[in-house]
C-alpha cells in the first residue's frame, strides 16, 4: 500500500515550527517511514513546480505554518490547499497571526518608511526602497510583494484543522501524527488539535485566590512568590484567556503567559476575554478608581492581542 | 544574456534565492543574491514595553531566539542602566554558550558538513546528514541526535522553553539553577566537550588528511579579502555573550574596537531596490559596491571573522585548535570562506569549555539574580556575537520605558554583501564558456554561500533530503535552454 503523503510548508515564520517538529527527536524516523514526504522545503529537495505539477488533491495532510505576509505567501497557500485532502494551520502564526501580526497595529508605509529610510544606521539619500521588479544592467530581477495586513492562513483559504503555540510543543504535534499514523478518526473539522480544551491557568501549579487587584505591576517592577498566582500579584498574565496545552511552561519559568496558545475554546477574540477576566477582579467599583487602576496596564492591545490580532475582532488598526 | 535563477535556495529568515546571468559568451556577468522577505520588527516594536522585546524578539529567528533573547536583554539593561547580579549574568553565559556549541554542531554535521565528508561532487543525494553517518558510521549520528537533546534540554532548563526562551528580563533573570539542576547539566555538558574533540579530530581525519580538500579551502574561487568583525574580551578574546566589537583590516590590522554604545558610528547599511535585506558595511571606510580590499567597507562577521578579530580563544583546548587553524592555513588572517568551517567547530569547541566553566562556577546556584531597575529607563544598545554573526538591538524608550525607536543588525544581515561576492566568485570561477552546468558545480557554488550559514540552513538538513535546488538557464526570451534539477 501506498505510504499517506505529507506535506510542510513554512510562509511567513520564523522557522520555530520546523524547529518544534525536529525536537519530536527520534520519533521523527516514525514520521519518515510512515508517510511519503512530498514537501518540506527545510528539509527535503522538492520545489514549487513538483507541487505545481501533482494531480490536485494529492497531498493527504499538509502541515502550513506562518502568516500570509507576501504575495509568495499567498499563492503557496493557495497551491497547497488546492493540492491537499487535509489542510491544517500549524502553529500561532498560521492560526492567529502571532507576532508578526502586530504590524497590523501600523501600515505597509510605516514598515518601509522605518527600515529603509529612517533606521538611524541607514545611509539612503536616493530614498531606495525595495521594488516588487528591478530593471539592472544584465535583466530583470524579481521579488514578491509586500501586502498590507497580515493574514492567517483561514483568511485566504478554507483550513480544515489548526494547531496553535508558539511554537506547538513537540509533545502535543506527536500526538497529532500519531493519530494519523495510527488512521483514527480525526475531529469534526474546523477543529482545533494537539491542545488542551481548558485554559492555561488549569495547567498552573500556582495557587489561586480570589481575586481583588487595586494596582498592576510590570514585570520588571516586582519580584514574584514563586508558588502564587501571578495575576493575584497584579502581574498581566495572559492564562485566563489562553487556551491549555503548552504546560503552563512560562508560569513555571516565573514569567507571566503572553497567550502564544490563542484563545480558549468558544471564545472568538483572545483580547476581549482577556478584558472581560480583568474587569472581574478589579477592586473597585467607582468608574473613575477603575479607570485609574487599568491605566496601569501600559500596552493593553499589544499584550492581550500579542499572538492574535489578525484573527481577532480588531484585524487591522486602520489609521495609527 | 542567459539567466540562471536558483530559486529557493534555501532559508535566510525567509526564502533566498540567487540570479546568475551568463554573458553572451556563456561566461558569468553578475549575480545577485535576494532576500524576498520583510516582517518589520523595527516599527510595529514601537510602542510595546521595553521588558516585553526579550519575549517579542525572539520571533525574529526561531532558529536562534536564544541570540535575540540575549542581545535584547541586554539593551533592555542597557535602557534602565542596571548591572545585574552576578550570577544572573552567568546564568545567562551559560545558556548562551550551551546554545552555540548545540547551534554550531547542527550547521557542522547537517549541512556544511556533507561537502567534506561526503565530497563536494559526490552524488546530490548523498550530500547530506545521511551519507555523513554512511561515512562516519551511525554511532555519530546518535551522538549528533544526544547533543541536540542536550541543547534543547538545557534552553527548557535554564530559558523555560526550548524554543523562544522567556526567563531573561531587565536586571537579570527569572529563575534560578538548584544544585541537583546543576550537577545534571554539568553532566550534559561534559559530554558535549567530549563532543567538541571528537568533531575537531574527525574534521582533522576527513578534511586536513585530504590535500584536495585543502587545496580547494586555500583556493581563490573560495577567497574573499574583506574586513573581519567579531566581539572580543578585555584581553581581545572571543566572546559570545559580552565585550567590545573589534575590527581588522584585510592584513589582521584593526582598524576600530567599539562599544555597543558607539555602533552608530561604525556600522551604516546600504539598500538595493532588488532585496528587502539591506548592505551593511563600515562607516569610516565607506560603501563602494560589492567590491574587496581595504577600500571597501565590506566586512564579514562569521566564525572565522570573530576568530581573525580576535587575539585567540578565552579556553584552553580551542586555543590550541585556533593556533593550529592559522599555522595551517598560512597566518592570521585567513580569508578563505571555507574555513569558517573549522572556525565553526573551535568555537564549538570553546563554547563548550566556557559552559563547562560557568557550571562549574560556585556562584552558578546563587539565589540573588535579579536587580529591580530604579534609574528612568532612556536608550540602550546590546550586542552578542549570534552564531551567523554580530547582532545588534538598539532601543530607545520614553520616560515610561515604552519604545519609541527600535534598530536591528541582524547576524546574517552582516554578510549579506560578502555572501552576494563569494557567489559570484565561485560562479566566476566555475562556469565557464563550453561547460556543461551540471549538478556539481552548483553545488561547489552553493558552498560559498553555505559557509555563512545563512539563518535556519543549520536545522534544514537534519532529515533526509538537502538543500533543494533548480537552476534554469534561460535565453533571451525566457525560455529555457538547461535546467538542472536536484531531487
Amino acid at each position: 500500500m501506498a505510504k499517506p503523503k505529507l506535506a510542510l510548508y513554512w510562509a511567513a515564520s520564523c522557522g520555530g515550527c520546523d524547529i518544534a517538529v525536529l525536537d519530536i527527536e527520534d520519533k521523527i524516523l516514525d514520521v519518515a517511514n510512515h508517510f511519503d514526504i512530498v514537501f518540506w522545503p527545510c528539509a527535503t529537495d522538492f520545489k514549487y513546480s513538483d507541487v505545481e505539477a501533482m494531480p490536485d488533491k494529492n497531498i493527504d495532510v499538509c502541515l502550513f505554518n506562518g502568516a500570509i505576509r507576501t504575495s509568495e505567501n499567498e499563492k503557496l497557500a493557495k497551491l497547497l490547499r488546492d493540492k491537499s485532502k487535509v489542510l491544517v494551520a500549524f502553529g500561532s502564526c498560521a492560526h492567529e497571526g502571532c507576532i508578526p501580526a502586530l504590524a497590523n497595529l501600523t501600515t505597509k508605509e510605516k514598515i518601509f518608511r522605518t527600515a529603509y529610510l529612517e533606521s538611524p544606521s541607514t545611509k539612503n539619500s536616493d530614498g531606495v526602497t525595495p521594488q516588487t521588479v528591478t530593471r539592472v544592467p544584465e535583466g530583470e530581477l524579481e521579488i514578491p510583494e509586500f501586502w498590507e495586513i497580515v493574514r492567517t492562513l483561514d483568511q485566504v483559504v478554507p483550513v480544515d484543522y489548526y494547531i496553535p503555540g508558539c511554537p506547538p510543543q513537540s509533545t502535543q504535534i506527536w500526538a497529532v501524527l500519531e493519530i494519523l499514523i495510527q488512521g483514527k478518526p480525526l475531529p469534526p473539522p474546523g477543529s482545533v488539535i494537539g491542545a488542551g480544551e481548558k485554559t492555561c491557568c488549569d495547567e498552573c501549579p500556582r495557587e489561586r485566590k480570589e481575586k481583588k487587584l487595586k494596582k498592576f505591576y510590570r514585570p520588571t517592577e516586582i519580584i514574584p512568590d514563586p508558588n502564587v498566582c501571578l495575576l493575584d500579584q497584579g502581574i498581566i498574565c495572559m492564562g485566563p484567556a489562553t487556551r491549555s496545552g503548552c504546560g503552563a511552561l512560562c508560569v513555571k519559568a516565573n514569567v507571566p503567559c503572553r497567550g502564544c496558545y490563542g484563545a480558549p475554546p468558544n471564545v472568538t477574540d483572545q483580547g476581549a476575554k482577556m478584558v472581560s477576566a480583568l474587569s472581574s477582579v478589579i477592586d473597585a467599583h467607582d468608574p473613575e478608581e477603575i479607570e485609574k487602576i487599568l491605566d496601569q496596564i501600559v500596552d493593553p492591545l499589544g499584550t492581550f492581542y500579542r499572538f492574535s490580532l489578525s484573527h481577532s475582532l480588531l484585524r487591522k488598526v486602520e489609521s495609527v | 544574456m542567459k539567466h540562471i535563477k536558483i530559486d529557493p535556495i534555501t532559508r535566510l529568515e525567509g526564502h533566498g534565492k540567487i540570479d546568475i546571468f551568463l554573458n553572451d559568451d556563456g561566461e558569468v556577468a553578475n549575480c545577485y543574491f535576494l532576500v524576498p522577505e520583510l516582517r518589520g520588527f523595527e516599527q510595529f516594536c514601537v510602542g510595546r514595553p521595553v521588558e516585553e522585546m526579550p519575549r517579542i524578539t525572539t520571533r525574529i529567528c526561531g532558529v536562534c531566539p536564544e541570540a535575540h533573547h540575549m542581545a535584547s536583554v541586554k539593551a533592555c539593561d542597557a535602557v534602565y542602566h542596571i548591572d545585574i547580579p552576578s550570577t544572573a549574568r552567568k546564568l545567562r553565559e551559560l545558556l548562551y554558550n550551551v546554545f552555540m556549541a548545540g547551534d554550531h554542531t547542527l550547521h557542522f554535521y547537517a549541512l556544511g558538513g556533507p561537502d567534506f565528508i561526503v565530497g563536494p561532487d559526490a552524488p546530490a543525494a548523498q550530500r547530506n546528514i545521511l551519507g555523513v553517518v554512511a561515512k562516519v558510521g551511525v554511532e555519530v549520528g546518535k551522538k549528533v541526535i544526544q547533543m541536540r537533546a542536550h541543547h534543547s534540554e538545557i534552553m527548557q532548563l535554564l530559558g523555560g522553553k526550548k524554543v523562544h526562551q522567556v526567563t531573561s528580563l531587565p536586571g537579570g533573570v527569572s529563575k534560578g539553577l538548584t544544585e541537583e539542576e546543576r550537577k545534571s547539566t554539568e553532566a550534559r555538558i561534559l559530554e558535549m566537550v567530549e563532543f567538541g574533540k571528537f568533531t575537531i579530530k574527525a574534521f582533522e581525519d576527513i578534511v586536513l588528511k585530504n590535500k584536495a580538500y585543502v587545496d580547494l579551502i586555500l583556493s581563490d574561487t573560495y577567497s574573499l579579502r574583506t574586513y573581519s568583525m567579531g566581539l572580543v574580551d578585555e584581553k581581545n578574546k572571543v566572546n559570545f555573550y559580552d565585550g567590545k566589537v573589534r575590527v581588522v583590516d584585510p592584513e589582521g590590522k584593526e582598524l576600530v574596537k567599539y562599544s555597543p554604545n558607539e555602533y552608530l558610528d561604525n556600522v551604516e547599511e546600504h539598500v538595493e531596490p532588488w532585496t528587502y535585506l539591506k548592505f551593511p558595511y563600515l562607516k569610516k571606510v565607506g560603501w563602494k559596491g560589492f567590491m574587496e580590499g581595504k577600500e571597501s567597507g565590506v566586512y564579514r562577521a562569521t566564525p572565522l571573522s570573530r576568530l581573525n578579530a580576535a587575539d585567540g580563544m578565552g579556553t584552553p583546548l580551542a586555543q590550541a585548535e585556533y593556533e593550529r587553524m592559522y599555522s595551517t592555513l598560512g597566518g592570521k588572517p585567513v580569508h578563505a570562506t571555507l574555513a569558517t568551517h573549522w572556525a565553526r567547530i573551535i568555537e564549538l569547541l570553546g563554547a563548550t569549555e566556557m559552559a563547562l566553566d560557568l557550571v562549574r562556577d560556585p556562584e552558578i546556584t546563587g539565589t540573588t539574580i535579579r536587580t529591580i531597575p530604579d534609574k528612568t529607563p532612556t536608550e540602550g544598545v546590546g550586542i552578542v556575537e549570534a552564531p551567523r554573526g554580530t547582532l545588534t538591538h538598539h532601543y530607545i524608550t520614553d520616560e515610561r520605558g515604552i519604545l519609541k525607536k527600535v534598530n536591528l543588525i541582524v547576524g546574517t544581515t552582516n554578510n549579506n554583501a560578502p555572501i552576494s561576492m563569494s557567489i559570484k566568485k565561485a560562479a566566476q570561477g566555475l562556469i565557464k564558456k563550453g561547460v556543461n552546468v551540471t549538478d556539481g558545480i552548483l553545488n561547489m557554488i552553493e558552498m560559498a554561500f553555505r559557509a555563512y550559514d545563512p539563518c535556519l540552513a543549520c536545522a534544514t538538513h537534519s532529515l533526509p533530503g538537502q538543500m533543494p535546488l533548480v537552476v534554469r538557464i534561460r535565453d533571451k526570451n525566457g525560455e529555457i535552454l538547461q535546467e538542472i534539477k536536484r531531487l
